[in-house]
């Protein structure tokens, strides 16, 4: 090559090999762009989905009871200690179901209302008002105002989903009478344009003879259904309230559009609700209780306490075993053990136990603790024992690479001056490969956190309705709570599943936030 | 710029009893050195003289720093490397069974090609040494040790406001004189040194010099070097290495000024290396 050939204006050739060569440059950066963009889509998808849903399930709606206390209901002769008082559910649910039968007295008539009717609550809502009754007994007798959670169907209703509807104003309604066939005429010029228009839509492309949609006519607390619509007229049928209500008003129409057959709740439930809400004693208040409470089988009680002492409780054992089997074995082996063939053979079995799936750990979790050990099914003890032999592989490798980091001449600089092998790695290395070590350590403990498969295996994903109060207690942990609702059936699990991954993530993010905390305390040191 | 400045101040409780002047400090008798089947020594034999400076020169690869690594064992601790003959300091084999490496190496500090403080605060790199080996009683005496190593060092002047500060946030000659500073605390009778100022600028290094040469009058000291008139400048004796040989052994003047053999007079012209 000539001296000439490398100047600043290339010759033809070499200016297109570098066009080529900045070409593929640009092309490379396209790409990065593309994949982080494509990520970071990903991420605001499952963020979005996930959090929209769980903030649905962060709040829910409370409905307030104003009852008296009767003390032969609450604290009968005989059972009137502070411990009956709190385990009383029939009674305190006796008052609320009084309490709604008196509000809506037309429920009375038959069973199938008064069902409905008392579908409103469940049962065992009633026992936070009993606990507080039993712990201030003074308040028997009096009145108070309890609140209890509305049913999860009617909540998800009152929050817009469950059942589609639409609502359409209606005009001035100038007269109500009733028709002698236990209905009502309603009038008003031209007071139904608007509702007609919306029922077209509505019945656009629903086969002919198919369930009609419904329509309800709310006026202040009075809902009825209305049937043979006209421009200026139609027929309504009174479902709570009073058809005076209607008369001089411009009422709220409601098009149902799925068939009350296939929703979980009547058009009379949604007269009463509408009801209850209108006159003010419904609230949509923050759902406390998911951190508050434990598993339920309805979903309005149901909480993720017992789950996440579950899982405080599982990583505790597995942090106690994993990590110091984990720091120590990496330690031994990156410091101490000499090059062999037996040590080479650890090392691969190390890395190989690191992608064993961990399921595989379930097995063998339940085939070598339950099985020949004994040790309690479901327990945290057990969990956190299976999780520790899947985490602490990954322990020692994050360990392995962290003291491997430390430049050798710490270590030779400390045996120079006459420190042993064990001061050397205790005082120096150690210290210095500390917040490598803690990031694997943590990093490992999260990945257990998350995980669902191995403890399915050993019967911690059974229905666990108490907070467990010790290591050998039954119980559960969050990510197989998720799988536990995410397999129910009703809709309102959905949003509350979500609401517990959020909880989860939460966790995780602490645990990260925590390497990022230690990390940062250990390096501004030096 | 003067490294003279806390000498003075210096009082002679730090150096030990000395063997008699004449007697060499360190006798090395037939080194050989393996790393697994490849021999980087062989058959070395020499002396150091106590309170003189030798500096180890040679092309690189040639075993300097391997041989300067027998002295105080840290060959031990390099897998594979096996080191035979003996090396008698005082009169006694250092590489007898019943030697413990970590005394030795309390005995025959070393400093690094590349300083290397410790990742601790400056007190802390100086006083390590005397608290693993219980030489200070009490905060008191500690506080003293390190005040000593460090004005020896001729860097006391520089740091006496911020012991606390880490070690590494000093500059590169300021370090390695931290090392020094570091190797003297506790109390050694032979200081190696691998390269000390090959980091380091023309400055820096004219300091360390003048700090090797009043260490002189203090330790056995033993120097590698690459700079021929570092050697010339800061030994007394000089031995050039070739090959894992030593090629010539002698007076610095001497091997500087009258090399007796072909080879040492071509390295130090600068004909090959
Ligand atoms: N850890 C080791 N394992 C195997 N061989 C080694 C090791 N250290 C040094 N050697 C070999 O031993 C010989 C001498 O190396 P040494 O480091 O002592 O040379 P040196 O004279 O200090 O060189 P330099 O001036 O470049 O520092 C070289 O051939 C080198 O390849
Ligand atoms: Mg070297």
């Amino acid at each position: 090559m000539t001296d000439t050939a490398r100047t600043s204006t290339p010759s033809a050739a070499a200016a297109k090999h570098l066009k080529r060569r900045r070409a593929a440059d640009g092309r490379f950066r396209y790409y990065g762009l593309i994949a982080i963009l494509a990520a970071l889509g990903a991420l605001a998808v499952l963020v979005l989905t996930i959090g929209s849903q769980a903030l649905s399930a962060a709040t829910y709606h409370v409905v307030r009871y104003d009852v008296t206390l009767d003390p032969a209901v609450i604290a009968p002769e005989g059972a009137n200690r502070p411990a009956d008082i709190a385990r009383n559910v029939d009674g305190f649910y006796g008052l609320v179901r009084d309490n709604l039968l008196e509000t809506f007295p037309e429920a009375e008539s038959d069973r199938v209302s008064r069902r409905e009717l008392s579908d409103f609550v469940t049962r065992l809502a009633v026992l936070p008002t009993a606990k507080m009754i039993a712990n201030s007994p003074e308040l028997v007798g009096g009145d108070i105002a309890m609140t209890a959670p509305l049913n999860d169907d009617l909540d998800l209703y009152l929050k817009g989903q469950g059942v589609r509807e639409r609502k359409i104003k209606a005009g001035q309604i100038t007269a109500v009478a009733a028709d002698g066939q236990a209905g009502y005429r309603v009038t008003g010029a031209g007071a139904f344009d608007a509702l007609m228009a919306g029922l077209a839509v509505a019945n656009v492309g629903r086969a002919k003879g198919a369930a009609q949609v419904d329509v309800l006519l709310t006026a202040g607390v009075s809902t009825g259904r209305l049937t043979d619509i006209t421009s200026g007229s139609a027929r309504l049928e009174l479902l709570t309230g009073k058809a005076a209500d209607f008369s001089n008003s411009r009422p709220a129409a409601r098009i149902i559009v799925s068939p009350e057959a296939e929703r979980t709740i009547s058009d009379r439930q949604i007269a009463w609700v509408l009801a209850l809400k209108e006159m003010g004693r419904v609230e949509r208040v923050p759902r406390w209780t998911l951190l508050t409470n434990s598993d339920s089988t309805y979903p309005e009680l149901a909480g993720g306490l017992a789950a996440i002492v579950g899982s405080l409780l599982t990583m505790l054992v597995t942090a106690m075993v994993a990590m110091p089997i984990g720091i120590l074995a990496a330690v031994y082996l990156e410091e101490f053990a000499p090059r062999n063939r037996v040590t080479e053979f650890f090392e691969v079995n190390i890395n190989n136990l690191a992608a064993v799936p961990s399921i595989v750990f379930g097995l063998l979790g339940a085939a070598l603790y339950i099985n020949f050990l004994g040790m309690p099914r479901s327990a945290p003890l057990v969990g956190g024992l299976v999780l520790a032999l899947m985490t602490f592989p990954v322990v020692i490798i994050a360990s392995r690479a962290a003291l491997k980091a430390v430049p050798p001449s710490v270590r030779s600089g400390a045996l120079a001056v006459g420190a042993s092998q064990m001061q050397t790695v205790f005082h120096h290395v150690v210290p210095l490969a500390a917040p490598g070590i803690l990031t694997g350590a943590i990093l490992g403990m999260a990945r257990a956190l998350g995980e669902t498969a191995p403890l399915l295996l050993i019967g911690m994903v059974a229905f666990v309705g108490d907070v467990p109060s010790g290591p050998t207690d039954e119980s559960t942990v969050m990510p197989v709570l998720i799988f536990s609702w995410s397999n129910n059936a009703e809709r309102a699990w959905e949003p509350l599943t979500s609401a517990m991954i959020v909880i989860l993530l939460a966790f995780l993010l602490l645990m990260n936030g925590l390497v990022v905390f230690l990390r940062r305390k250990y390096e501004r040191r030096w | 710029m003067d490294t003279g400045q806390g000498t003075a101040m210096i009082d002679d409780s730090l150096t030990l009893p000395r063997a008699a002047e004449a007697a060499p400090r360190i006798d090395c008798r037939n080194i050989k050195v393996y790393y697994g089947q490849a021999q980087a020594i062989h058959d070395v034999s020499m002396t150091f003289p106590d309170r003189a400076v030798t500096a180890l020169i040679g092309p690189s690869g040639c075993g300097k720093s391997t041989f300067l690594r027998c002295l105080n064992r840290m060959n031990d601790t390099i897998e594979n490397c096996r080191v035979e003959g003996e090396i008698l300091m005082d009169g006694e084999n250092i590489n007898d069974a019943d030697i413990d490496p970590v005394l030795l190496r309390s005995r025959v500090g070393m400093v690094f090609q590349k300083p290397n403080p410790f990742p601790k605060s400056i007190y802390d790199n100086i006083a390590y040494g005397p608290r693993i080996h219980g030489l200070a009683n009490g905060r008191e005496d500690l506080d003293a040790i390190v005040e000593k190593s460090l004005r020896r060092a001729g860097l006391w002047e520089e740091v006496k406001d911020r012991l606390t500060a880490p070690g590494t946030s000093l500059s590169g000659g300021q370090q390695q004189r931290l090392c020094i500073a570091r190797a003297i605390a506790v109390q050694p009778e032979v200081i190696l040194m691998d390269e000390p100022c090959s980091a380091l600028d023309p400055i820096a290094t004219a300091r360390i010099e003048e700090l090797i040469d009043e260490l002189r009058n203090r330790y056995c000291i033993v120097i590698v070097t690459h700079s021929m008139q570092q050697a010339a400048r800061v030994s007394q004796r000089t031995a050039f290495f070739h090959l894992g040989h030593v090629v010539e052994l002698g007076d610095t003047n001497q091997i500087f000024t009258n090399p007796r053999e072909k080879r040492t007079e071509d390295y130090i012209t600068g004909r090959f290396g």
